[in-house]
């Protein structure tokens, strides 16, 4: 993969006090992302705003499209058009983009969706928080493919991760989402920007071989396809049916098979390298709480009290969600006496952990069906619970 | 010698389909690849550079056009590739950029993204091949569907009122709009050469025959049949005001050029406005195509 | 760890007012401040409020629960408000637009004619700054430094020098209050009515 040095224009360098959805949009600009179609949406909409106000100044283009599904559309018209894209959005408007979020994983296509979570289901909490849509990001479109989810857990990390997404989404071909949420998307904390010059960002894998040679998705060593652009006269085509390598429809099985095995095992097979986790004292842990975004910042509270109250507690937090890090959960699911999974969700993300501590542990979830976050006692009376 | 030789002459619109994927899904009697052929003879008439012409459809029996087509081209999602296409455009304004796609799918799941991108004059050509119904997945009634006429979702006979696109078209604010039916090939041929001369949005509609489905149902014959029906009943009528080409079961079908105007596309009304809004500060986009 | 609120009714600057407060700690006084507010047409009543929590680690619980301080712009938020403030805690008002009820436990008052020190200035909408500035003096929390770099950005630049002298207005008032404090050594809210 090559790598390149973020482009200054986009980069707003320095410490700014930010909310997350303003972060989002920086940390885009600051990955080199020149268009952004979206449509207003709360918790999200800052992120809209504060892209169509910086974007005329770095150059680029922002639309405000007439919905989420003419939203996602337009990213993968311009990704293949040559522009990395984003969108942002919130519960109702990420159900519309299920549909071209499929498009976009069956073409890999590289794009960035930032999801800033509200309650749900439906029009729910429009300006409360929630972490419900953890599993729709995995499997909200129809058929079998991966994407990588990230999740960040203040503003900081909104721009960090955000950077991170599209470099990731470049690397793998493949959409990928930072999942925030209303919390973290309207909190005003410190973010730093370094200079461009420290912003490594990765170039989308171009092809450079002769033009009538060119095959779409004819996968390089490293599983992923070199990508063109539209207008450099290869003359590609592209669908949303099951494919070839010369990106042609084939409705069979066999093709199906190559096809779809494809966009899953080019995540699977480099989870290791894409998972990122943050671990606390893990070694000597009886209990493990595993948690992602806010809640990870609730339930840290949590368990110094839960220390000074003597019981070993170790921390896992989900910075990458999807993939989720199977190998490593049921690893420790040997040496714990129990996982603790808060999450603003009725139960969501805790599956993950109970398929992969496969009844060697138990799991105890600690759910909240959104609107605030958890009160950190619930989570100690919870570690208390599964410690005795 | 060469030119001795006839036979080896090329069908010139060869180079501009992708013969490896040849023979086409369609039914004998169809007319999308008649309007194929007139889209491939527009483009070469008008010498274009075709490796900056983009086609993209989304799915029906229309939608198959984009993988035929030996241009950068995308086959996207049902009713999306209007939205897909305006990506394409502000993302390389340099592009052509062609949606070839049929009623359903720019009119009834894409009916809103249509009048949209009309609405931002957003420069791209529209070719809407529009058989009156949903034929690749067996005939249901459309948006376009005549009043009267039979469908497999309306066996009793279509009641709703359909859609008259070159008033939607006008209305939403494209600025080239024109209809032609199957028949009327080198005038289809023209009218996309004049759209592709042209910036801004361009819808062309063109009436053709689903002889498997539409015609069998309402027991209208054969392809021929049809194309006798476009014969007796076409009127040509440029300029006609759009509010009255509405089409009824079998009625009068009057076709022409109905609008062609010019006025500022959205990249045109983005950069004057930021510029002047913004003055040095402005990046303009697009304009010398970095 | 000092959980401070900010209230008072829409227009007043009051989230302005949690994000002046909450840039000049994180980038000038270096704290960690997260700074919340209400969103959407439940927010949009007459209440509008912002809050801060402030510590010298990072903030991992980032809401208030028992604020320390609580600042009141208007009768109705420091109905609201008032009686979530902590037993020991500060309590700041414009002295002309919130009556106070009896007050409670050891709750320390202040108060400050902060719309009308601003509408003497020139211009009332700079209230906000004066009461920051009073809020900074009597408080300490933050530094009168920190806020006035925190300033740009954050209120229109014409009206930049006109928000610093209403900050130092508030600012200065605040000291007064504090020096007459200290020489009665009884509590200020004797001073009031």
């Amino acid at each position: 993969m090559k790598k390149v040095k973020a482009d200054p224009k986009g980069v707003l360098s320095g410490s700014h006090y930010l909310d997350g959805d303003y972060a989002i949009a920086e940390g885009g600009l600051a990955a080199g992302c020149r268009f952004f179609a979206g449509y207003p949406i709360t918790p999200s909409t800052e992120t809209a705003e504060r892209f169509s106000e910086r974007i005329p100044s770095v150059g680029g283009v922002f639309i405000q499209m007439e919905d989420e599904l003419a939203s996602i559309a337009a990213l993968i018209g311009a990704v293949w058009g040559g522009k990395k894209s984003m969108t942002v959005t919130s519960g109702p408007g990420f159900s519309l983009m299920m549909e071209n979020i499929g498009l976009a994983c069956m073409m890999e296509t590289p794009l960035v969706i930032a999801n800033v979570q509200r309650g749900g289901p439906s029009t729910g909490l429009p300006t409360l928080t929630g972490q419900q849509d953890m599993m729709q990001v995995r499997w909200g479109s129809h058929g079998d493919y991966k994407i990588i989810a990230l999740s960040p857990d203040s503003p900081q990390e909104c721009f960090d991760l955000t950077i991170e997404a599209f470099n990731l989404s470049e690397i793998y071909r493949v959409p990928t989402f930072v999942m925030t949420d209303e919390c973290v998307g309207h909190m005003h904390e410190k973010v730093v920007i370094p200079p461009a010059e420290e912003i490594e960002l990765v170039e989308r894998k171009w092809y450079t071989g002769p033009k009538d040679q060119y095959l779409p998705y004819k996968n390089d060593k490293d599983m992923i396809p070199f990508m063109i652009k539209i207008g450099d006269g290869y003359r590609f085509h592209t669908t949303g049916l099951t494919h070839d390598e010369r990106g042609y429809p084939v409705i069979n099985a066999e093709c199906q098979d190559v096809c779809v095995r494809h966009l899953n095992d080019k995540i699977t097979m480099n989870a290791d390298k894409i998972i990122r986790l943050e671990e606390d004292e893990i070694d000597n842990a009886e209990i493990i709480v595993i948690s992602y975004g806010i809640t990870s910042r609730v339930t840290t509270r949590a368990v110094r009290q839960a220390r000074k109250a003597g019981i070993k507690v170790g921390t896992i937090r989900l910075i990458t969600v999807w993939p989720f890090p199977e190998k490593r959960i049921n690893e420790l699911a040997k040496k714990v006496k129990a996982f603790v999974v808060p999450e603003i969700n009725y139960g969501q993300m805790v599956l993950e952990v109970e398929r992969c501590a496969a009844g060697q542990t138990p799991t105890v979830h600690v759910p909240h069906c959104g609107g605030w976050v958890h009160d950190p006692d619930d989570i100690l009376k919870a570690i208390k619970e599964a410690a005795k | 010698m060469k030119k001795d030789n006839p036979t080896k002459k090329q069908n010139p619109i060869t180079d501009l389909l992708r013969m490896d994927r040849i023979p086409h899904i369609w039914c004998p009697g169809c007319g999308i690849g008649t309007v194929l052929t007139s889209f491939a003879e527009a483009l070469r008439k008008s010498e274009i550079d075709l490796d900056k012409v983009a086609v993209l459809s989304g799915i029906g029996c229309t939608g198959r056009v984009a993988g035929y087509v030996k241009m950068d081209s995308i086959h996207t999602t049902h009713g999306r590739a209007v939205p897909v296409a305006t990506g394409v455009k502000l993302a390389n304004p340099e592009m052509k950029v062609v949606v070839f796609s049929g009623d359903g799918d720019i009119s009834g799941i894409g009916g809103n993204h249509f009048i949209h991108a009309a609405r931002r004059n957003m420069d791209i050509m529209i070719i809407c091949v529009n058989n009156f119904n949903y034929a690749m997945t067996g005939g249901q009634v459309a948006a376009t569907t005549p009043k009267g006429a039979n469908a497999s979702t309306a066996p009793y006979g279509n009641f709703e009122y359909s859609f008259n696109l070159p008033y939607l078209a006008e209305a939403s604010g494209a600025t080239y709009v024109a209809r032609w039916t199957a028949l009327h090939l080198r005038r289809v041929t023209k009218s996309i050469q004049e759209a592709l001369g042209k910036r801004g949005f361009s819808f062309i509609e063109v009436i053709t025959p689903c002889v498997t489905l539409y015609a069998r149902r309402n027991r209208l014959g054969d392809g021929l049949n049809l194309l006798k029906y476009y014969h007796e009943k076409s009127e040509i009528q440029h300029g006609a005001d759009t509010r009255t080409v509405d089409i009824s079961y079998q009625g009068k079908l009057i076709v022409g050029k109905f609008v062609d105007i010019d006025k500022p596309t959205f990249l045109d009304c983005m950069n004057e406005h930021l510029g002047k809004v913004l003055g040095d500060k402005y990046q303009p986009y697009g304009v010398n195509n970095d | 760890m000092t959980e401070i609120r900010f209230s008072g009714f829409g227009g007043q600057g009051i989230i302005r007012c949690g994000l002046i407060t909450g840039k000049a700690l994180s980038l000038y006084d270096n704290k960690h401040a997260t700074m919340t507010q209400s969103f959407g047409p439940e927010a949009r009543g007459s209440a509008c409020s912002s809050q801060l929590v402030v510590s010298d680690d990072r903030v991992l619980y980032p809401y208030i629960s028992i604020p320390e301080i609580l600042i009141s712009m208007s009768q109705e938020a420091y109905e609201i408000y008032e009686p979530e403030l902590s037993e020991d805690g500060i309590l700041i008002i414009d002295k002309d637009l919130v009556k106070m009820n009896p007050a409670r436990g050891k709750i320390k008052t202040y108060s400050v004619p902060s719309t009308r020190f601003a509408e003497e200035l020139g211009n009332r909408i700079t209230a906000n700054l004066v009461m920051l500035g009073f809020f900074s003096s009597v408080t300490s929390v933050v530094s009168a430094d920190a806020m006035k770099k925190a300033l740009p950005g954050l209120v229109p630049g014409r009206f930049l020098d006109l928000n610093i002298k209403a900050f130092d207005k508030g600012y200065d008032y605040g000291k007064e209050i504090l020096a007459k404090e200290k020489k009665s050594k009884t509590p200020t809210q004797k001073g009031k009515k």
